[in-house]
């Protein structure tokens, strides 16, 4: 089933101004940067004010479109003209666009209220406030543009806002060059995205979805497949996918709650949102592009893992299985449209119980004096008995723990993905199982054995301002995965949007896969139970096996982007800078010299004298009237 | 038996009230006393802009006439309403830089730094007579682009220029280059109007009428003497591009913006450019539109050489107000460039919507720039000299960044007014089509190229610059000068992310293109 023909909104209701979802929260930022330090008193309140404004909106705007009928459920709001004729700005509400604001709007708003708690003694909450506001109004713009142009304003604000939280905490070196690393990773993806929009414009002469998409069919297939991999390396540097991953890790350094929001619940999700918007006229089933997105996300899965099982840093573990989780959604986004309402169901429950650990990893750090260290953890449970309740909800549902969340959506999209590809189904299960060997040695070295903590370390359970969003978030991981798989609710919701199999998929629970896929993570957890709840966990970081090393060090990934492009890139530099010295200085000094020593000539007319300037009016009148009897007389 | 003309009041009446208010001005300076005279003026100036902004929006809401006004004097129509509307926009802001009177001579006839100036300030003396001859201005500048007969034109001409000249040699502080700059604006001036003004006999002489439509009647006909013809519209053509400041005539551009006082010369590089061009246009496109073909190509060689010269010259300048006058001059470049865009009615139509959007957004934001240049001062006066321009960032950092978002709507750089003015420009020279026309608007975009170097060479300095220790001091600003700058500011960003309703508003007023 193809996704229905865009049309323009019309009637009145929310989705006339859904446009609000953008500027509250923007108007939020603009009032806590501008107002300084007269805001610091309650600007908080009010970052979380226009969050929780902009959810209400994206959920009167959601019960409205599901009460139109399925065929009128893309309606585009045009706003305004931006650049006549190439761009305008408007808003496309579809059950697509509607499934991220109301991801984004309502995690986004628990993390907001979170960090009231987690940020309440850093003297510059309210610029992170703004920052947060920020971020979230350029997400909504990104997944609510009904065009290229507008999508990459919003694409390049988050990149913005993500820049500015991975560098918040400034004066620590780390975090500034890790701020550096994402902004200069992700150019190379933003690089991607500009190109594809180049070649997209030449070809179909529009950037709007509602003209692109239609005539997709028309490009030619080489054409169609560069459009598709160059989107592909845009979606890389946003998602952190293989090849453009190493950012991810490093973006840690970051405050706890934006690793929570930017880096594992919403922005490292557009990718996905892109490969899934575009799929229908980019990633068509079977497409070369397909498959190159089902390499890349299978290829990730596994090196997210395998770094997840070695970080004795509690936030890089979860971040090295934010990578891994992406790869499946991209995996599924690969297939077409029998995974597209996986990679966003897994999507969707992943951003609740990605946050849900985020945030407890964050309370445990809050309790722990900012140690990230697990190794000097355990024991924690009965000291953080909330804490550890959310958090191990979380864990049994990123592992796929039966009926709770992740079980249904990472089923899904292994089931999808076996009917697909038999190779990629199993090295999908294979990465499952490396997931329940990680995150249980997570858990154990955590909350369970002998305490190992600092001397100086009184951990204490987190305020109610904290402890609430993570009540709220692991119920949603509970729950929320059954009510999106179970009689296929998301797929027949999306499929106005994004299409659908003409055969709706059954959910087999006794599937041979989806037995294997539980015996696997029961083997991982159970070896992680030995290797780490049974003996005992050292203070001090062992020096570790080969394959150790191997996963500590991110699997060489920056050692080979160092070797691969930083060095030649810095050999490069220099090569330029020499060549540039002798070659091409003395053609650009001489054109600068050329124009600045003509213009210190042409000065020297500038005499100040009347009379010289009546006689360059005088000679001025003698050449036009010349010039024309000229032409006249041509 | 002569019978009396019909004049249709209620078109001219922007014109009127300005003109009314003018002449009540002077008779305030003449018959006020000295302590009230300020107090009655400032009022008395902005009412009447702002009534005459009224009439302007009334009119247009009433209907644009179709027909010549004043027995055929003067064309009141869609593009004259937005010009009109443009102008009052930018002498009302301009006036409220004109208010602070810390930029004025106290007493115009007084030796500079004498004792007589002394007494003059410490006696509360101050005279006061910029306004109605700012007043005087600006209803020149209104009716110059609505002339529609070349006389009145000329007579508009002087109406707007002599206050101007006078206007020019009233800076309080630099009072002999102020005083230079006015005298060579005079002689200047008044040579280049000689020029126009015997444009207009030759033209005369050829056609047997000084009416645009009838001008354009007449070479329809084609069998008048040439050598009348193509001297007379060099002549003319000598006249406005004077004005509007193009290469070869651009030479007092920089000396009499330097030395005019700064709100003045805010007036001058806005209104008065907006003026010159609608009456540039109104000649070439109404009395002389027949003849495209012969005055394009003659025109494509001035826009050339104004743009280079503006760019090129801007590089070497350290005088912040010299730098301004030659990025005004490249401006002048680039909008020449819409003047040549002529084709159907549909292509005229495109490109007068673009220029009339270009006039507008241009002058907003070198009003604010030039709003800037007054708040930073040494001792002696205004901190002209760039290098008093180091790390200005640093000490303020509100005002060199709206100075520097100032500078970068001039580069026409995306989501200013700057971009979108070029853009419209640009877009409907590109349109018509022809490869010399494009070719220019190439040459155009490596011109903006070079003149962003020099603005961003500004913002440089201002931000990445250690200050010196006996920096210029940035005054507080008064209330006036804050809401100009704040609404420079506000319209530049408005302008450059929500175009859109502006646009149709010039497309709208350049939909039924001059009267005939």
């Amino acid at each position: 089933m193809e996704p229905v023909e865009i049309l323009s909104h019309t009637g009145g209701g929310v989705i006339s101004v859904a446009w609000l979802m953008i500027a509250l929260p923007l108007i939020g930022a603009a009032i806590l940067l501008i107002g300084g330090r007269a805001t610091n008193k309650w600007g908080h309140f009010l970052a979380v004010l226009m969050s929780v404004a902009a959810f209400v909106v994206a959920a009167l705007a959601f019960f409205q479109l599901i009460g139109l009928d399925p065929a009128q459920r893309r309606q585009s709001v045009h706003l305004w003209d931006f650049i006549p004729g190439v761009a305008d700005i408007g808003l496309l509400i579809d059950p697509l666009s509607i499934a991220f604001c109301l991801l984004i709007t309502f995690v986004g708003s628990l993390i907001h209220i979170y960090s009231i708690g987690y940020m309440s003694h850093d003297p510059d909450r309210r610029r992170f406030f703004a920052y947060l506001n920020l971020f979230v109004a350029a997400m909504l713009l990104l997944v609510l543009a009904d065009n290229y142009v507008a999508l990459f304003i919003g694409w390049e604000g988050v990149g913005l806002a993500s820049y500015l939280l991975i560098g918040f905490w400034q004066y620590k070196p780390s975090a500034a060059v890790a701020a550096k690393k994402a902004f200069v990773v992700n150019r190379v993806g933003d690089f991607g995205l500009l190109v594809a929009m180049f070649i997209i414009f030449a070809q179909f002469g529009s950037l709007q979805f509602a003209e692109v998409f239609p005539a997709a069919g028309e490009a030619s297939q080489g054409v169609s497949t560069a459009i598709g991999l160059l989107l592909l390396l845009g979606a890389c540097g946003k998602s952190a996918q293989l090849p453009l991953q190493s950012w991810l890790l490093d973006a840690m350094e970051g405050p706890t709650p934006v690793s929570a929001l930017i880096h594992a619940a919403t922005m490292v999700t557009a990718g996905v949102y892109l490969v899934v918007r575009s799929g229908s006229a980019f990633f068509p089933e079977g497409s070369t592009a397909g498959l190159v997105v089902t390499i890349v996300g299978v290829a990730t899965l596994l090196a997210g893992a395998i770094i997840g099982t070695a970080k004795d840093d509690i936030k890089k573990g979860l971040a090295g299985s934010t990578m891994s989780q992406i790869g499946y959604m991209m995996l599924a986004a690969g297939i077409g449209p029998a995974g597209y309402a996986f990679a966003i169901a897994h999507l969707i429950s992943h951003g609740f119980f990605k946050a849900d650990l985020f945030l407890g990893a964050g309370s445990v750090m809050h309790a722990m004096n900012d140690e990230v260290d697990m190794r000097r953890y355990g024991g924690l449970r009965k000291v953080l008995p909330i804490t550890f309740v959310t958090f191990f909800i979380g864990y049994l549902a990123i592992i796929g723990f039966p009926l709770l969340s992740g079980y249904f959506t990472k089923d899904g999209i292994i089931e999808s993905v076996m009917h697909h590809n038999a190779i990629l189904g199993w090295l999908a299960v294979v990465g499952a199982g490396i997931t329940g060997f990680y995150m249980t040695r997570m858990v154990v070295m955590t909350f369970f054995g002998p305490k190992r903590w600092d001397e100086k370390a009184h951990p204490h359970e987190s305020p109610a301002v904290m402890t609430w969003p993570l009540i709220i978030l692991s119920v949603f991981s509970i729950g929320l995965g059954a009510y999106l798989i179970l009689s296929n609710r998301l797929m027949v919701f999306l499929a106005p949007a994004v299409g659908r199999p003409e055969e709706l998929p059954h959910f087999a629970p006794f599937a041979v896969t989806g037995l294997a896929t539980l015996a696997l993570v029961a083997v991982g957890a159970g070896l992680a139970i030995v290797k780490y709840g049974r003996a005992e966990v050292p203070v001090v970081q062992p020096r570790g096996s080969f394959l150790t090393v191997f996963a500590r060090r991110d699997l060489y990934g920056d050692a080979l982007n160092e070797a691969l492009f930083m060095r030649p890139g810095q050999w490069l530099t220099r090569f330029a800078v020499f060549f540039d010295n002798r070659g091409i200085d003395g053609v650009v000094n001489g054109l600068a010299a050329g124009v600045g020593g003509s213009s210190g000539r042409l000065r020297k007319i500038q005499t100040g004298y009347v009379r010289s300037y009546a006689l360059s009016i005088f000679v001025g009148a003698a050449v036009l009237a010349g010039a024309w009897f000229v032409v006249g007389t041509l | 038996m002569i019978t009396a003309p019909t004049i249709e009041y209620f078109q001219l009446a922007p014109l009127l009230v300005l003109l009314g208010a003018a002449v009540v001005g002077v008779l305030v300076e003449a018959f006020a006393p000295r302590y009230l005279r300020r107090a009655i003026h400032v009022p008395l100036t902005l009412l009447s802009l702002v009534g005459a902004f009224a009439l302007v929006i009334l009119q247009t809401i009433r209907g644009v006439p179709t027909s010549p006004s004043a027995m055929g004097a003067v064309a009141v129509d869609g593009p004259t309403l937005f010009i009109w509307g443009t102008i009052l926009v930018l002498s009302f802001v301009s006036v409220l830089l004109i208010n602070d009177e810390e930029q004025f001579v106290p007493s115009a006839a007084a030796v500079p730094g004498s004792a007589e100036e002394e007494k003059a300030i410490t006696e509360g003396n101050a005279h006061t007579e910029v306004y109605p001859l700012a007043l005087f201005a600006i209803a020149g500048m209104l009716l110059f682009p609505a002339s529609n007969d070349l006389l009145i034109m000329f007579v508009a001409l002087e109406v707007m220029s002599l206050p101007l000249y006078l206007l020019c040699g009233l800076a309080r502080r630099r009072r002999l280059l102020s005083q230079e700059a006015s005298v060579k604006y005079f002689l200047l001036g008044a040579f280049s109007s000689a020029f126009f003004l015997y444009g207009t006999a030759l033209l005369y002489g050829y056609a047997g009428s000084v009416d645009l439509h009838a001008i354009s009647q007449a070479l329809a006909v084609a069998n008048g003497t040439d050598t009348l013809l193509y001297i007379g519209m060099a002549m003319l053509g000598v006249g406005l591009l004077f004005k509007i400041g193009a290469a070869p005539f651009q030479a007092w551009k920089p000396d009499v913006y330097q030395g005019a006082p700064t709100p003045i010369t805010a007036l001058m590089a806005s209104g008065t450019l907006v003026a010159a061009f609608g009456a540039l246009l109104r000649v070439f496109w109404v009395a002389l539109g027949n003849l495209d073909w012969n005055w394009t190509p003659i025109m494509w060689g001035v826009a050339a050489l104004t743009m280079v010269v503006g760019s090129i010259l801007a590089i070497t300048q350290t005088d912040i107000k010299r730098m301004l006058a030659y990025s005004s001059i490249a401006h002048a470049g680039f909008l020449l460039i819409g003047v040549m865009a002529v084709g159907d009615a549909g292509q005229n139509a495109l490109a007068l919507s673009g220029l009339l959007f270009y006039l507008l957004t241009y002058g907003i934001t070198t009003v604010g720039a030039f709003a800037i240049v007054t708040l930073v001062r040494d001792p002696g006066g205004e901190a002209w000299h760039l290098s008093r321009w180091a790390g200005l960032g640093k000490r303020s950092p509100k005002l060199a960044g709206l100075f520097a978002f100032f500078l970068l709507a001039f580069a026409g750089i995306p989501l200013t007014s700057g971009f979108f003015g070029k853009y419209a420009v640009f877009r409907s020279a590109v349109a018509l089509g022809e490869a010399w026309l494009t070719g220019l608007v190439v040459l155009a975009v490596v011109a903006s190229a070079a003149a962003a170097f020099f603005y961003v060479r500004v913002i440089v300095l201002m931000f990445f610059s250690d200050p010196s220790a006996d920096g210029p001091t940035v005054v507080t600003p008064s209330w006036a000068t804050s809401a100009v700058v704040g609404f420079s500011a506000f319209a530049t960003v408005a302008l450059g992310v929500f175009p859109q309703p502006v646009l149709d508003l010039a497309e709208k007023a350049a939909k039924t293109l001059f009267v005939q």
